[in-house]
Parts: structure tokens; sequence; C-alpha cells
């Protein structure tokens, strides 16, 4: 009981003093003094949007940079399904293997997931200049740890007894991969594609700021040249966006599942 | 034998191919036509290539002596994630009681608050951080905000749904003996969440870490800005041991976490 009550305390010190770490000598000053009007601005922007950019007929408008946003995501989800099927069945810990096996399998998966995109993205646009491909390419790397994983663990829950029995029948490999490792661990498959999906788009909104295509560029653009009414538009479209992707993609894993 | 519906002799039917088919056929057109809309092409990859293996050789060896002018930055990244996700967690309280269907009776304001919580949650969070950058200016104080509003948006999130799962028996026992809304809260409903809210807060820490090691890029302050920095000077070797400083921590405060939620849970 005394012990108890010690650890309690020692837990409740070391709280305090990672906090007192945390907000010492925080900078609070070097606030900018029209932080209250900018903000009343952009919730300006925001409520009195400029229409005029959805679409214009002469280049970048909002629906475009949508459009290319969208097409980021979808290209660099199809990578990372595809790139990460090998990774999946590597890092599966069933199917009689070592656990050293599928433990460097998982290690190499959850290396790649701490890499954040935006730096693979900053990597790609050295390697193919700037714009919406060295977008696509980094998310489709960075995608391949969370899937991999998730792809991974359906494996692992996989049922033993079809291929069992089709081992019995004298099935080849690929006949065993075909009809019974292929048909259980399919719609678990597609149903986490179609969520890392709903991710990518959001992380697509934000691949602009450093320059790899999509909507984040004339955002952060409108942003420095103070633009609100712009910035309220592409916020409102970035928003609009990603809800109705939500809420298709959310369907379609319900019929999935 | 009403209602037990009759076997029928027939074979069962084959699954439809023609959906699939269309399906396949959909697929397809969508990544073509996303592959045309950004001149994404194998050529243009493997063009590419060989700038990424000189990129790559130029990143080793690491150059190990940067990690003196890093280790303050770094250390502010995890200040802001923790300053950021404790902003959060506070305001992510009332939120979530507020959106909770068996705390609040009336569905319009439990309804008002978890549309709220999911439009929040549509703003990735260093979309947040450039907006602040443009309201408060450059530093930490932008960083934490954003972070804190991305969290609110989990938090928030995570926690109403496991209020509404909670044990009802403690709830009405208290009511039984008269206890007020108050009483009832903190004898009955908080005792039954604190595990749950910490591991989601921890949970929530461990996602602002990695957030708040790129909110620099948008001048959030933190270790992002030094990306920039010697990318843009093309010191490749110092940016990867920017990267692999970043890697250890983020994977070292994951362990941490993770094993205090397997404690708490």
């Amino acid at each position: 009981m005394n012990r108890k009550r010690w650890v309690r305390w020692l837990i409740f010190a070391v709280i305090v003093l990672i906090y007192v770490w945390t907000f010492w000598g925080l900078p609070l000053s070097g606030i900018k003094e029209t932080a209250g009007q900018i903000t009343r601005s952009i919730f300006r922007g925001l409520f009195h949007p400029d229409w005029g950019y959805v679409y214009l007929p002469d280049g970048e408008d909002l629906l475009r940079g949508l459009l290319d946003t969208l097409a980021i995501a979808v290209l660099g989800t199809f990578i990372s399904a595809i790139l990460c099927v090998p990774f999946a069945f590597w890092a599966s810990a069933n199917r009689g293997k070592s656990r050293v096996h599928s433990g460097t399998g998982k290690v190499i998966l959850s290396v790649v997931r701490t890499f954040p995109e935006i730096i693979l993205a900053l990597l790609f646009i050295k390697a193919v200049g700037p714009g919406s491909f060295a977008g696509a390419l980094a998310l489709g790397l960075h995608s391949i740890g969370m899937l991999g994983k998730l792809f991974a663990e359906e494996i692992e829950n996989m049922d033993a007894g079809p291929t069992e029995a089709l081992i019995a029948t004298g099935a080849s490999r690929m006949q065993i991969l075909w009809f019974a490792i292929l048909p259980q661990v399919l719609p678990g498959f597609l149903s986490y594609t179609l969520y890392r999906f709903e991710l990518n788009v959001r992380s697509a909104t934000i691949l602009g700021i450093i320059g790899a295509g999509g909507i984040g560029t004339p955002l952060i653009f409108a942003l420095n040249t103070r633009h609100w009414d712009r910035v309220g538009i592409i916020l409102l479209g970035i928003i609009v966006t990603v809800t109705l992707i939500d809420l298709a993609s959310g369907y379609f894993r319900r019929k999935l599942a | 034998m009403n209602g037990t519906p009759t076997p029928s002799a027939a074979l069962p039917k084959p699954p439809r191919k023609l959906k699939h088919l269309l399906t396949l056929v959909l697929v397809i057109l969508l990544l073509w036509g996303s592959a045309h809309r950004i001149e994404a092409s194998f050529g243009r990859l493997f063009k590419g290539l060989p700038n990424m293996w000189d990129l790559i050789a130029e990143m080793f060896p690491p150059k190990w002596t940067y990690f003196d002018n890093v280790v303050q930055p770094m250390l502010d990244t995890i200040r802001m994630a923790i300053a950021g996700t404790t902003l959060g967690a506070i305001v992510a309280v009332p939120i979530a009681v507020l959106a909770a269907s068996n705390m609040v009776r009336s569905p319009w304001i439990y309804q008002f608050f978890r549309i709220v919580l999911n439009l929040l949650r549509t703003v990735p969070d260093l979309l947040l951080a450039a907006l602040f950058v443009a309201i408060f200016g450059l530093g930490m104080i932008p960083g934490i905000l954003a972070l804190a509003v991305f969290s609110v948006g989990l938090i928030a999130k995570l926690t109403y749904e496991s209020l509404e799962t909670i044990d009802r028996g403690p709830m009405e026992a208290m009511t039984s003996v008269g206890a007020n809304k108050l009483q009832l809260i903190l004898f009955s409903v908080v005792p039954q969440m604190i595990p749950y809210f910490i591991s989601y807060v921890l949970y929530t820490l461990e996602i602002n870490v990695r957030a708040a090691a790129v909110l620099g890029l948008v001048g959030a302050g933190g270790i992002g800005l030094y990306y920039e920095k010697t990318l843009g000077f093309l010191e490749y070797d110092k940016t990867n041991a920017i990267i692999l400083f970043t890697l250890a921590i983020v994977l070292a405060v994951d362990y941490l976490s993770t094993k205090l939620r397997e404690k708490l849970l």
C-alpha cells in the first residue's frame, strides 16, 4: 500500500516536471498585433468567399486545383495498394513463418510509416521536379507503411481451412493463391485501400504548400498575398471535397464489409 | 414449418461477373484519367531515378556533427506536441460530453457538435498551421494552436464514442439515491472514462509528434524549418542526419506511448 502511494507520487511528479519543461519560457511574445484583425478578415473571407474563383475559363481555378488533388490521391493510393502487397505477405505472422522473418517486415513497414509524406515529397521534387507527379509518388511510398501493416493483419486473420483443403487436393501455389487466399483477403484489402484513399485526399491538399501539386499551391499563394476571400473559397472547397469523399468511401466500405 | 424457406433443388447461381468487370473498367479509367491529369508517366519516373539516386548517394554518410544544431529545435518540436495535445485535450472534454447521445437529451445539440467535429477533422494539421502562421506570425504559438485544434477533433470523437458505451449501472444507482447531475458525472462517469481518455490523449500525442516535425515547413516552429534550410542549401548529409534524428524520436515516443497505453487498458 505504501509502495503504491510512492509510485503514484512519482508519476505525478514526473508529469508536473514534463509540463514545467514544456511551458517554461514558451515564447508568448512575438504575436503580431494584427492577429485579431487578420482573424476577422479570414472569417469574413469564409463567409464571403470569392465565388468567381470556382471556375475560370483560362487556367488555375478551384475546380482544377481540387481535380489535381484528387488525381494525386487516386494515383498515390493505387501505387501503394500494389506495392504494399509483397510487404504485407512478408510481415504477416502466419503460414509457419519464423518470428524474425515477419518481425523484420513489420519493422520496415513502421519505419516507412514514420517517414512524413511531406518530407518524401521534398525529396521527390528534387528527383522529378516540382508538381503533382512528385506528390503522387510521395503519397504512394508513404502509404505503403500503413496499408502494408493493415493488409498483413488481414492475412493473419485469414481462415486456414480453404488453403488446407486446396493443398489436400494437390493444387499448385498459384491455384491456392487465386482460389483460397485472394477471395478471403480481397474485401478487406479494398476496404483498407478506400480508407487510405480518404486519408490521402487530406494529405494531397497540403502537398502544394511545398510545391508538390494540388490545391495547396494556390492556397499558400492566396495566404501570402492576403487574398482572404480566395483563402475562404479554397478552404470551403477543401472541406466540401473531403466530406464528400469520406461519405462516398464510407458507403462503399459498408457495402464491402 | 412456417417461415422457414424451402431449400431449392437448383444449384446456387454463380455471382454476376458483369458488375466486377464494370468496376474494373471504371477503376482503370479513373487511374488513366488521374495519370493524364498530373502528367505522370514511367518515362518521367525513370528519367528522374538517376537524380534520385544521386540525391540518396549524397545523403550518406549522414553529417552526425549537425546534431548539436538541431537538438534545441527537436526539443521545441516535442514541447509543441505536448502543449498542443494538452490544450486540445482540455477543450475536447466538454465537447465530447455535448456530442454523446447518452449525456445530452436533445439530438439537435449532439448532432450539431458531431458535425462540427467532422468538419474540424477535414482540415489537415499543416493547413491549420499555415492559417495560424498567417494570423499570428512565425513561431511556435501557431504550431501549438494548429495541433490543439487538430487534437480537439480527434480526442473529442474518440471520447464521445466510448462515452456512449459506458456501463449505465453506476449512473442508475446514483440517480436512485438522488445524486445531482454534477455528482453523477464526477462519481459514475469520470472513473469509468479516465483510462480511455488518457489512452486517447497518448495516441493523439504520438500523431502530434509526427505532425509537429513537419510544421516548421510553413514557419510554425520546430525541426521542420531545418529540413527546408538544409535541402535549400543542398546539404543533403545534414538533411539525412535530421531525418534519422526525427525517426529515432518518433519511434521512441511511439514505443513509450504504446507501452503506457497497454498498461492503462
